[in-house]
């Protein structure tokens, strides 16, 4: 019997949600790894119970967790099932281990000056769409990973930040590498995220990497108009079916590339506001598309109180609010930008949780909305799954 | 036999309650300790000291004979009340709100 998974990562812990087809009755499990930062849980495309996690916090640092039965247990990485706890029980992993390839070097800080990179954790974790053994991590300070062992060790791709990375600089949250994008149809061909960075793509599997930012304008920020990198990407989603086009929530505007990021248009319409963080497609629709409008850079709340979703048919610039089922007044959560996904069923369902703790679900591709959970810790990240 | 207590957090990843024992080699020092620690349990590398260059984590901070330790060279001798098991060496996470 199909099931749907949502994968939650809170401030506090992780949590697993399931759900029948029908979406209507969900069973929460959690908290995983009490008390630790849970910024991203992500399950593999060909093995959904193959799962990774990125554990982290300020005081400990950063630690992989991977579970092979659908979040029911969960370990640090070894190489091979009898690997994963040593003769006295006690895990073995060292799945914690990333360091940046060779000479470290520097980025720009927060006041134009020049700071050494510094690795705090990882943000997102993306896995293969074929090797349920490999998997991708972008990090804070910005920079990407790859395990080919299931999470064991990692390794740099350091072409990424030889991307003109001297000029990068964090955001208000930090300089990380958020979004991950692995192309399903060119061979080789991935794109990558940073805030304050950039959209960055390669075409040779991660060896070298080029800034693909025309067309994006951050007056406020970036006083050259024509500037490669140094633009503040919160979010950028694609339709398997159609991967040259992409499109972008960035700090503000919503833009669209219909060229794999060679030219980016806005397409921020008739939202009541272009500022936001997560930004997805319907799983059958790929001009349908979904952003959180926030009021400002400033007040991370919706606009006048009222959670609405919005959605475009139509590839952008004409969008409609979505609200039935959410709160209307008084309403002032946030929604971070890996906090939104869709599930492949027909009618497509689409989830998001909030800093206030709710996750939020619609089986009718947004139409109507329902809270499945309403007092997690906040909310950080959500990542839905069918398991046949 | 070398006593220590791990934090919250460490202890659930490491998969342990209460206080750890490991033996570590003389002349011990708080460098040696953690190397033992960290043979020990491999999944706490990294979360106390800094991968590669063994600095203490910015927001970790031990704890001797009631003293902070911090501070001070990872090769000073440990007082004997450690070195006999009278007293554990304490790892905790600074109090830093969250």
């Amino acid at each position: 019997m199909t099931k749907i998974r949502l994968l939650v990562g809170t401030k506090k812990g992780a949590f697993v949600l399931n759900s029948d087809a029908a979406r209507q009755q969900w069973q929460v499990n959690g908290p995983f790894f009490a008390g630790w930062e849970v910024y991203h849980m992500k399950a593999s495309p060909v093995d959904p119970n193959r799962i990774y996690a990125s554990q982290s916090s300020a005081w400990f640092g950063q630690v992989i967790q991977r579970s092979d039965n659908g979040g029911k247990t969960w370990n640090t990485p070894g190489s091979a099932p009898e690997d994963l706890k040593g003769p006295e029980g006690f895990p073995r992993g060292e799945s914690n281990k990333f360091v940046y390839s060779g000479t470290v070097g520097t980025h720009k800080w927060y006041d134009g000056t020049q700071h050494p990179w510094e690795f705090k954790r990882v943000w997102h974790l993306e896995p293969s769409l074929t090797d349920p053994n490999v998997a991708y991590a972008g990090v804070e300070d910005a920079a990407i990973f790859k395990t080919a062992d299931g999470g064991r060790t990692w390794t740099e791709l350091p072409g990424l930040r030889a991307a003109r990375g001297e000029l990068w600089q964090p955001g208000a949250g930090g300089m990380g590498a958020h979004t991950i994008l692995l192309d399903p149809q060119h061979a080789g061909r991935m794109y990558v995220a940073i805030s304050a960075a950039g959209v960055f793509r390669t075409d040779d599997d991660g060896v070298t990497w080029k800034p693909i930012n025309r067309g994006l304008k951050s007056q406020f920020e970036l006083p050259d108009p024509d500037a490669q990198v140094g633009h503040c990407v919160h979010r950028i989603a694609q339709h398997r079916s159609r991967p040259d086009v992409l499109f972008m929530q960035k700090h503000w505007d919503v833009m669209r590339t219909d060229d794999a990021g060679e030219n980016w248009t806005e397409v921020s319409g008739n939202l009541p506001s272009d500022f936001g963080f997560p930004i997805d497609v319907h799983a059958h629709e790929p001009n349908t598309v979904y952003v959180v409008p926030i009021k400002s850079d400033s007040e991370h709340y919706p606009p006048e109180g009222k959670l609405r979703v919005y959605r475009s048919r139509v590839g952008g610039n004409e969008w409609e609010p979505l609200t039935k089922g959410l709160p209307q007044s008084n309403c002032f959560v946030n929604v971070l930008r890996d906090a939104m996904s869709v599930d492949s069923l027909d009618p497509c369902g689409i989830y998001f949780g909030t800093t206030g703790g709710q996750v939020y679900g619609s089986a009718d591709g947004g139409d109507s909305w329902t809270a499945i959970v309403r007092d997690l810790p906040a909310v950080y990240s959500v990542e839905a799954h069918v398991v046949p | 036999m070398i006593r220590v207590v791990l934090p919250f957090h460490l202890r659930t990843l490491a998969g342990v309650s209460g206080e750890i024992a490991v033996e570590a080699t003389p002349p011990l020092t708080l460098r040696r300790v953690l190397d033992a620690l960290e043979a020990k349990h491999p999944v706490l590398r990294g979360t106390i000291r800094e991968h590669g260059t063994l600095k203490r984590r910015s927001l970790v901070r031990f704890f001797v004979c009631k003293e902070d330790w911090s501070e001070r060279s990872p090769d000073a001798l440990l007082p004997d009340e450690i070195v006999r098991g009278t007293e554990p060496l304490l790892i905790i996470g600074a109090m830093a709100g969250g």
